[in-house]
């Protein structure tokens, strides 16, 4: 099995994952240059948080049109695991690999803090090892995370149990206040997965929540699910 | 192209002096030319020289056995341990800020960064010490807003987390409303063998350009700018700011850590102020060797522009790396590879001379040495003011009428800018990318950083109380280097070296200079006091407008070492029904409180008062306190720890409340025959509450008297209340979820414009 972290100019938090998945939890795991158009061998991508080609244009909007988006999109198509968190899921909103838009957070201004995302479906490779209705503990850090789509495409989310994460208070109460819901997503979405499950994109940062020492250790149950899927796989 | 002639006028047009120019002359043995000029009046400018400082900033320790690179390179360093090395300074971008504060804040982050990983090190931390005018003023809001957006905007890009900091709102005469102060600090690892210092060695080595392309941004911002006062005209000084580009420089971080793996680098610094002068000169001045460059190979943004403008540029993002001879290919195919512009524009000599060609001709030759070095020295005069700040005695109100408005005049503070809680501003800072934030902003009394690969962990810190050192710079200094080392202290960091960074008036006024020389003295006997020299740092001048100046600031930045970063302590209380512990605190005597009260927040944003003296300091005890708490920590029976220091007494047990997980509460029993304003709100130094367990309370303080530390229990964590007893009398009973949002939502309010009181 093995993992590979995509790194575009200007990702950020490619350390941090490599980190998560090679000293923490002791997976191979190999580091793809953008321009890479080969990924033989992977079992999972992700795509880093950062800000990809400097967020220019519009977030996320260069990085989908780099040389190695190509063979991700080939990878996911073939059901192979990605994950794109923060930046990596503004990436696959632009990619087209999922659905939607980012928009700036409701009070226009970044934002980094504890959120409580809510666990709305374990039935995916990416939270098979959370319970529904758990409450996970994970730093967000971001200028655009409010999403958006129009409401055929929420219909469509809701009906296909594509939101994986709702942004919720402590105890798991999804309202739509700003300590609950800092950025104002729509439907309090903090993470949606693709049709065929295999596609997972989120604001928040479970790599950032992955050892007690740094103040939560509930992202590492996103890790820990890819890889026993990927071992019974 | 002819050059333009120099001519008297010129020469003061550079703000150099008539001394100064012959200087120059006799250095040269002839006229310089107008680029010559140029490069001479950016490399003794104030800023780059220190001319003023020099003299004074000899008398700071700045040796220990932890030190490895003291000052005088892009940054300190020192020893943490198992083969680590800290690096760290903190800079002023003061004048940039206040002409455009977003870009101006934003390249103050950018340029301490590269100062960093200049050094070869990774930055892994970054901490702001800001100072603002009122917030009711618009102008001073817009500022705020500008400045905190462009930090988060860099830092947040290129992914170095913010940390930690300090934010004072004061209202003149501290002078910040029209000279903001916006110190960075950053801090990067290495392992100790890949230090990389700033020099130009091995002659015939090539010198390779590398980074953004040279523009006509910035040209004299060290000269002009940050060298001179402010007056009506300095939003014309908007094009002397240079524009900031994070992703640039995110680009140009990991392709100097890639390149330096390969061991082909000999020395490298980044152009900073004075850009390709100072950088040229400055390497080759400390490998006491020259440096060739032709200018035509230099990539830059527009067509024509004369050596003068690339020489003076201070286009953000470049860098000038000597690299072994013969190796240059395979460090150009790492810069190629993540997209920047680099190319081989001069080499190493051995003739000691700046040589400077264009289109072939040399266009300036200077001793590079006598440029970096031989720049004046002066002893300025120093005077102390005539009338010193006045030194009422402060009007204690009875214990009845302070009772009375007790609870209202503790919101108030609560709610006062520099006290209430920062949240509105961190919250815009990524401060947990790269997953090594132990205690963030407002966890602890520092932030904890953890050295991964060891069970260390590094504490940082940002202090200076500006008021305290206009009252009395001397003391104030020393209060700052106190509180710093006692913030350390408070997480279980033992305080290991410091960065200062000196923000000052006119430096041609003896009365401004004398405050300088009494912050020097000040800090050289509390660095000693606690054993941390410095290491490095920043001196700004000039932070005056329309002839006042702001108050005289030293900022201090400290760095602490924690051998087991698992034992890091917060501020926030664990659980109710433990004990709370003041630890330290001299006897004062009414007589004395009725002169330092008057220094308060509590007189500042309730009486409107900047006066008296600062709070007297005993070092020795100090060091004691600090001692003591780190060996109740050791033992691990405190549970939290938080200093006593703006604001006084209850506003420390109230951020432990606040800071504490599930809205704890507080029961204080204070006794003393002194009057309820000085025991709630005076800020007394050397004194910190901790939370500790009973179980171990009756021990503590035996510990406490064996260090000679005074400690007693001020109360107990509740569930809840927060209640005051004075000397029998319940003087305060309150839900601490009311005081809490007093202190909260204040800042947020106030930068909406709304009424706040």
């Amino acid at each position: 099995m093995k993992f590979g972290v995509v790194i575009f100019p200007g990702s950020n938090c490619d350390h941090d994952t490599l980190h998560v998945l090679r000293d923490v939890l002791g997976q191979p795991t190999e580091e793809i240059w953008h321009q890479s158009t080969e990924l033989g061998g992977l079992d999972a991508i992700i795509l880093p948080g950062g800000f990809a080609y400097g967020d220019y244009l519009r977030t996320g909007a260069i990085a989908s049109h780099s040389p190695v988006m190509g063979a991700v999109k080939k990878f996911a198509a073939a059901g192979g695991l990605v994950l794109g968190i923060c930046n990596g899921f503004q990436i696959l909103l632009e990619a087209g690999l999922l659905p939607g838009a980012m928009l700036r957070n409701r009070r226009l201004k970044f934002l980094c803090r504890l959120v409580h995302a809510r666990v709305e479906t374990t039935d995916t490779p990416f939270t098979s090892a959370c319970r529904v209705g758990q409450v996970l503990k994970m730093p967000i850090a971001h200028m655009e995370g409010n999403y958006f789509c129009e409401p055929e495409t929420l219909a469509e989310l809701e009906r296909n149990r594509q939101v994986v994460f709702r942004y919720a208070t402590p105890t798991g109460e999804v309202v739509d206040t700003e300590e609950a819901n800092p950025n104002g997503a729509l439907a309090n979405i903090a993470g949606i997965c693709n049709r065929e499950r295999n596609v997972l994109g989120l604001m928040p940062h479970p790599e950032r929540a992955s050892e007690p020492l740094t103040g939560s250790a509930d992202g590492r149950l996103l890790f820990e699910s890819m890889i026993s899927s990927l071992v019974s796989k | 192209m002819t050059e333009v002639a120099v001519t008297p006028d010129l020469v003061a047009q550079h703000g150099l002096t008539p001394e100064e120019y012959d200087r120059i002359q006799a250095i040269l043995g002839r006229e310089p030319t107008f680029t010559e000029l140029g490069i001479f009046s950016v490399m003794w400018s104030e800023h780059c020289s220190y001319k003023s400082s020099r003299v004074h900033l000899k008398r700071l320790p700045t040796t220990g056995p932890q030190v490895l690179q003291g000052p005088g390179e892009n940054a300190g360093v020192v020893d943490v341990g198992d083969g680590y090395a800290a690096v760290f300074k903190i800079e002023s971008h003061n004048h940039p800020s206040f002409v455009e504060p977003f870009q101006g804040a934003a390249t103050g982050v950018g340029g301490i960064l590269r100062d960093i990983f200049t050094m070869g090190a990774r930055p892994i931390a970054i901490l702001d010490a800001l100072r603002f005018g009122d917030l009711s003023d618009p102008k001073n809001r817009a500022i705020a807003e500008g400045v905190i957006s462009g930090i988060g905007f860099y830092g947040n890009c290129i992914g170095v987390p913010t940390v930690g900091g300090d934010v004072y709102f004061e209202p003149d005469p501290s002078g910040y409303a029209h000279n903001p102060l916006v110190n960075a600090l950053c801090l990067g690892v290495a392992r100790k063998d890949k230090i990389l210092l700033a020099r130009a060695s091995g002659v015939g080595n090539p010198v390779i350009y590398v980074g953004a392309k040279t523009g006509r941004d910035g040209i004299h911002g060290a000269s002009l700018l940050a060298s001179a006062e402010f007056d009506e005209a300095s939003a014309q000084k908007r094009p002397n700011v240079q524009i900031g580009d994070p992703f640039l420089e995110k680009l140009l971080l990991e392709a100097l850590l890639e390149a330096l793996d390969t061991g082909a680098i000999v020395g490298l610094q980044d152009m900073g102020a004075a850009g390709l002068t100072c950088s040229t000169c400055e390497m080759a001045a400390r490998g006491g060797t020259g440096i060739e460059i032709e200018l035509d190979l230099v990539p830059t943004r527009e067509h024509g522009m004369t050596p003068y403008e690339i020489m003076l540029s201070e286009s953000q993002e470049r860098m000038l790396v000597v690299v072994e001879k013969g190796r240059e290919a395979q460090v150009l195919s790492i810069f190629h590879k993540w997209g920047l512009d680099a190319v081989v524009v001069g080499h190493v000599t051995d003739d000691a001379l700046l040589r400077v060609r264009q289109h072939g001709e040399v266009v300036a030759e200077i001793p590079a040495g006598a440029l970096a070095n031989d720049c004046p020295v002066y002893e300025r005069p120093l005077r102390a003011p005539a009338a010193q700040p006045a030194a009422e005695r402060f009007d204690f109100v009875s214990d009845d009428v302070a009772a009375a408005s007790l609870r209202e005049n503790f919101l108030r503070l609560l709610a006062s800018p520099t006290i209430a809680s920062k949240r509105w501003v961190f919250q815009q800072y990524d401060h947990t990318v790269r997953t090594n934030t132990v205690l963030g902003p407002a966890a602890g009394d520092a932030a904890v950083l953890r050295l991964k690969g060891t069970t260390r962990g590094l504490a940082l810190t940002v202090d200076g109380n500006g008021r305290y050192c206009y009252l009395n710079p001397r003391r104030g200094a020393q209060l700052a280097l106190a509180e710093a080392a006692r913030n350390l202290v408070c997480v279980g960091a033992k305080p290991w070296a410091v960065t200062n960074c000196l923000n000052f008036g006119n430096p041609e006024k003896p009365e401004v200079m004398w405050q300088f020389s009494e912050v020097i003295d000040g800090m050289a006997e509390a660095c000693r006091a606690f054993d941390t020299p410095v290491t490095g740092g920043n001196v700004s001048f000039y932070n005056e407008t329309r002839g006042k100046s702001i108050h005289p600031t030293p900022v201090i930045g400290m760095l602490g070492v924690l051998e087991d970063v698992g034992k890091a302590v917060p501020a926030g209380f664990r659980r109710a029904g433990n004990a709370l512990v003041l630890l330290g605190g001299a006897e004062t005597a009414r007589d004395t409180l009725e002169k330092t009260f008057s220094s308060s927040e509590y007189a500042l944003r309730i009486h409107g008062l900047a006066a008296g003296e600062p709070p007297a300091i005993d070092l020795a005890l100090e060091k004691r306190v600090h001692d003591c708490c780190l060996e109740l920590m050791r033992r691990g029976w405190v549970l939290a720890a938080h200093d006593v220091s703006d604001g006084g007494l209850l506003v420390t047990v109230a951020e432990g409340c606040f800071a504490a997980q599930n809205g704890l509460g507080a029961e204080l029993t204070l006794n003393a025959p002194l009057p309820l304003e000085a025991v709630c709100f005076s800020e007394e130094p050397s004194r910190i509450v901790l939370e500790v367990d009973p179980t171990h309370l009756a021990a503590s303080l035996q510990v406490a008297a064996q260090y000679l530390v005074p400690a007693k229990q001020l109360g107990t964590t509740t569930q809840g209340e927060f209640r005051v007893r004075f000397n029998g009398q319940v003087v305060l009973s309150e839900d601490v979820n009311i005081l809490k949002e007093a202190w909260a939502t204040s800042l947020a309010r106030r930068m909406r414009s709304e009424n706040v009181t």
